[in-house]
């Protein structure tokens, strides 16, 4: 009886979470889809809470509040601009969160077997539950104990080195470790080992030293990718997330672990490879190469970068009459959207048509501008991707390069050798004008000269990019 | 490498290849600048002038030809300059190779290299070494100014004290480039103006300068001329009659016409004829800007000017670039200086004749002792073609069904070939696994498949919000911790306690920032 109100209630909260991810395909639709996502858990939740295994009600409700309320805290605090870390830092929990709860399940195997028939037959639960296994159910059982320990791991390393990266606490320049992949390899093969040896004994020992494998892949992966990468970084591991999510299920024997870890890893999955497809990169190099790599000598630039100041560039915006401003990561360490969004409201109110160019892959995550410039209260309509503005510039008086680097390096286009050839760009070095809001005369995140910033129809406007819009505001009238 | 300018010969001639201005530039692409004494005094520049801008002047032109490597000039040479040139040498003028025959065998016989600034393709890129139209642009300024000068009135209308004068009425035939800046200088003289071209998509060219076009009720030809590198074609017998019946029209009225019509490699079309002429005003008078290839009007005599029997003036000059030769000069000498900036591609004063090159190929016209001309059509089209009226014509209703057909057909063979691969290997697993593992399997892969099905229609900018949500679900590993944590072993119990606690963090911190993320997103 309560098996099947379990399984009842475990199909609802299924539907919900489709329901809830499907319900992203709008902004309006977006804001109920998140209310059956949090239905969704909670019935998952009690369910499982009243079903047969679970024990300790109030410990359990007592530490999911108590965890509640830290991330209650975190997330009321979290400023926008730092959204890439948290989601990073979220995903480490879950990597070990499955960790724990795969060695939860050899440990409670190992008990079981040691028990003699009899106390077998008396238990209940999920170690009853262990305790019926055919032999060969049990081995399939420590596959999938060991891939969910596996996928956790390296899920909570790379997690934890993305959020470094992201916060700026690791360095984002793609490193690696003498040996490269071959490292890489290496301790994947040793986990294969393992996993037949742990498939013969069930040895502790061979579950430890893979976690410790598993552990160095999720570090010397990530850390092997470069900076303007971490947008497929970061929903790769969402992805894996999922996956150990779905390989703890099938050890556990729960269909709704199951069918969410699914939902998630194939969403992972599917986002990755768009935004791969966005930089036209094959997903294999991404994950495998990061940026690096180059084929020949880069095209060398010419001509000098000629700084301008506020009142130049207000001039101008004064007189165009059609303005495109393209954000990057740069205006997110900034701060500078609000800046940015109040530029954009004068320039309006004059009737200047304003809009912006997002590049799929602007930002440390995918969609990153789009919440930037949502928080700083900029309509959604006037923000538009690459596809659809493109073809525009050519007729745009002015450009606005705020923080952005890659997304609008010509190179991309005209130099074969650039590391990032054949990545579509922004094509704003078309427009009349462009200028460029940078800190200063450095490359920028991938390290990679941009021939834009010496073109003849650019200005550079150097300082920090609230800084800088903060003082044209006032000149516009 | 060193560039010349010789004085040009030609009796009349006022223009020079090379300015002050434009020697600074081509310093500036590496080269050294030269110039036989005197070949800038008549339009207005002076030897000194050319030596505070680094040019060395050579006393004539046998010691000119001798110095440098490229020879710059206006005019096609005479003979006397195509026996100086030598081999390796480039000369860079107007040369007309269709009309020059014997010019260009003699000039391929010296082994120099000929660019021909008439040669060069109408491409976009050409634009600034566009010679002729730089060229055309003050033939037909001047056209207006040698009008008015001929002419007894004003050219816009006033009321005065003194009476009532009526505005000029001009008809420019031929909206070329000469013909437009025609059209823009009578317009802004004050003239009501005419204009009229074989072509009809340049009635918006015509309007735009301000002038009205004259239409010509003709519907069979018409012509495109984006199929001649925007040129003028010839026109069947039919189109001529029913445009000379529209001039006759309108011969009595007009005060000035100039005609600039002129056909790539043929002689001008006879276009305003004797009894035209025969029609007009006293004092009225004809600007042919053709009458170098033999005249629009049949009175032009060319250069020089004639007066009809009933006083109307027809001006047949050949030189009007040549008659401001101080702005020509300047202009002509700027599309050289842009041709030798296409040769030396390195700015380092290295020429590189790069016979790949469009521009350069179709310019040149004889090329290592070989003449080249005519060259091969350029990769580039000129102008883009004239987009026919109807956008692609009409799918009937059976090739439109066969298209769907053939689309399904291919759609079903490709998903029948997915599943049947995967259905495979979904057996495959089968035929191993027991019955409790594929019941799980089952809802694994139906779920995979479900995802992929949903994910494909978030949009981009929800991405984030995506990734929010799905983290915050991902917590979902809650339920495992959950199961164990009643294990009677206290090992099991801490790993799962913990991670009950860390999957509550995820939860609460996933779906609340997500929620503050989707709050924001609003409408303008």
């Amino acid at each position: 009886m309560e098996f099947g109100f379990t399984t009842a209630a475990y199909v609802v909260a299924a539907v919900l979470f489709i329901l809830s991810l499907g319900g992203l395909s709008g902004q309006e639709s977006a804001k109920r889809a998140v209310w059956y996502g949090i239905v969704g858990m909670a019935l998952a939740v009690a369910a499982t809470l009243v079903g047969p295994g679970a024990g300790l009600w109030w410990l359990s409700l007592l530490l999911i509040l108590g965890g509640g309320i830290i991330g209650w805290i975190v997330a009321k605090k979290v400023q926008m601009t730092e959204m890439p870390q948290l989601v990073a830092a979220m995903h480490s929990l879950v990597g070990l969160a499955a960790v724990f709860v795969g060695f939860g399940t050899h440990a409670e195997l190992a008990r079981v077997f040691a028990m003699d028939e009899a106390a077998r037959g008396a238990l209940t639960g999920f170690a009853g539950l262990l305790a019926h296994k055919s032999p060969v159910e049990v081995s399939i059982l420590r596959v999938e104990t060991f891939l969910g320990v596996f996928i956790g791991a390296v899920t909570f390393t790379g997690s934890v080195i993305a959020f470094g990266k992201l916060a700026g606490k690791v360095t984002s320049a793609a490193k690696k470790l003498p040996g490269g992949h071959a490292l890489n390899a290496g301790a994947a093969l040793i986990s294969i080992v393992l996993l037949v040896v742990y498939l013969q004994s069930g040895s502790t020992l061979a579950l430890i030293v893979m976690t410790l494998a598993a552990l160095f892949i999720g570090y010397h992966l990530i850390m092997g990718i470069g900076g303007a990468d971490m947008p497929v970084v970061v929903s790769m591991l969402n992805s894996y997330s999922g996956w150990a999510a779905a390989a703890i299920g099938f050890s556990l024997g729960n269909d709704l672990l199951i069918v969410v870890g699914a939902l998630v890893g194939s969403s992972g999955a599917i986002l990755s490879y768009i935004m791969c497809k966005a930089m036209n990169r094959s997903f294999v190099s991404v994950i495998l190469g990061g940026f690096g790599g180059t084929t020949g000598p880069a095209m060398e630039v010419t001509g000098e970068q000629i700084a301008i100041d506020a009142e130049g560039v207000a001039a101008a915006l004064n007189d165009a009459d059609s303005v495109i401003i393209v954000p990057g990561y740069g205006m997110a360490v900034a701060q500078a959207q609000q800046s940015v969004s109040e530029l954009t409201r004068k320039l309006r109110a004059k009737g200047k048509e304003v809009r912006f160019a997002i590049h799929p892959v602007a930002g440390r995550l995918p969609g990153h501008m789009n919440v930037l410039l949502a928080e700083a209260k900029v309509p959604y309509d006037i923000v538009l991707e690459m596809d659809e503005i493109n073809e525009d510039f050519p007729s745009t008086d002015v450009v606005i390069v705020i923080g952005s680097n890659d997304i609008v390096n010509p190179a991309a286009q005209e130099d074969p050798n650039s590391p990032i050839a054949g990545m579509p760009v922004l094509e704003v070095w078309k427009a009349k004008q462009v200028f460029v809001s940078k800190r200063g005369q450095g490359t920028g995140y991938s390290g990679i000269e941009n021939p834009l910033f010496y073109k003849d129809n650019t200005r550079m406007f150097y300082g920090d990019a609230k800084k800088s819009v903060d003082q044209l505001l006032p000149m516009i009238d | 490498m060193k560039i010349g300018a010789p004085k040009e010969i030609f009796e009349g001639e006022s223009r020079v290849a090379m300015t002050p201005d434009s020697a600074v530039q081509l310093k500036k692409l590496g080269h050294e600048c030269f110039l036989q004494s005197g070949a800038g005094s008549a339009a207005g520049f002076s030897d000194a002038a050319y030596e505070a801008a680094g040019v060395t002047i050579v006393p004539d032109a046998a010691a000119l030809f001798g110095a440098v490597d490229i020879v710059v000039k206006v005019r096609p040479p005479v003979e006397s300059e195509v026996g100086l040139l030598k081999k390796g040498q480039t000369l860079i003028s107007f040369f007309y190779p269709a009309q020059n025959k014997d010019l260009l065998e003699a000039a391929k016989g010296t082994g120099a290299s000929v660019i021909a600034m008439d040669m060069v393709p109408r491409i976009s890129r050409a634009q600034k070494m566009d010679a002729l139209s730089s060229m055309a642009n003050i033939a037909g300024y001047r056209a207006v100014i040698e009008a008015g000068n001929n002419f007894g009135r004003f050219f816009t209308g006033q009321v005065t004290a003194a009476g009532k004068v009526p505005p000029a009425k001009v008809l420019v035939v031929g909206a070329g480039v000469a013909g437009l800046a025609a059209i823009g200088t009578s317009t802004s003289l004050g003239a009501i103006t005419y204009a009229f071209d074989v072509r009809p998509e340049v009635a918006e060219q015509i309007e735009s300068m301000g002038a009205e076009f004259v239409y010509l009720d003709f519907e069979d030809q018409v012509q495109d001329g984006a199929a001649t590198g925007g040129y003028a074609a010839p026109s069947s017998p039919e189109f001529r009659e029913a445009q000379l019946k529209k001039f006759r029209e309108l011969a009595p009225e007009m005060d000035i016409v100039i005609t600039t019509a002129l056909i790539p490699g043929r002689d001008a079309p006879k276009l305003w004829l004797a009894d035209m002429v025969a029609m007009m005003k006293p004092g009225s008078v004809v600007v042919d800007l053709a009458a170098e290839r033999g005249g629009n009007c049949d009175l032009t005599v060319p250069d020089q000017k004639v007066v009809s029997d009933n006083g109307v003036t027809v001006i047949g000059y050949t030189d009007f670039p040549s008659r401001m030769a101080a702005q020509s000069s300047t202009l002509y000498s700027n599309n050289i200086r842009h041709m030798m900036a296409d040769l030396t591609p390195g700015k380092d004063g290295v020429v590189v004749h790069n016979m790949e090159d469009d521009v350069i190929r179709g310019a040149t016209v004889t090329h290592e002792g070989a003449i080249t001309f005519p060259p091969p059509p350029p990769k580039v089209q000129a102008i883009a073609a004239a987009k026919p009226k109807e956008k692609a014509k009409e799918l009937t209703p059976e090739e439109k069904r066969a298209q769907e057909l053939a689309a399904f057909r291919k759609q079903t063979r490709d998903q029948v070939a997915l599943l049947a691969i995967s259905g495979g290997l979904l057996l495959a697993v089968g035929l191993v696994a027991p019955a409790s593992f594929m019941q799980h399997f089952i809802v694994f892969v139906l779920s995979v498949f479900v995802g992929f099905q949903v994910i494909w229609n978030v949009s981009h900018s929800l991405h984030t919000p995506l990734m929010a949500v799905t983290n915050a679900i991902s917590s979902i590993i809650i339920l495992g911790a959950l199961m164990q944590i009643g294990s009677g072993s206290f090992l099991v119990l801490v790993l799962a306690a913990l991670s009950v606690f860390m999957a509550g963090i995820n939860i609460f911190g996933g779906f609340m920032v997500t929620r503050r993320m989707l709050a924001m997103f609003q409408k303008s």
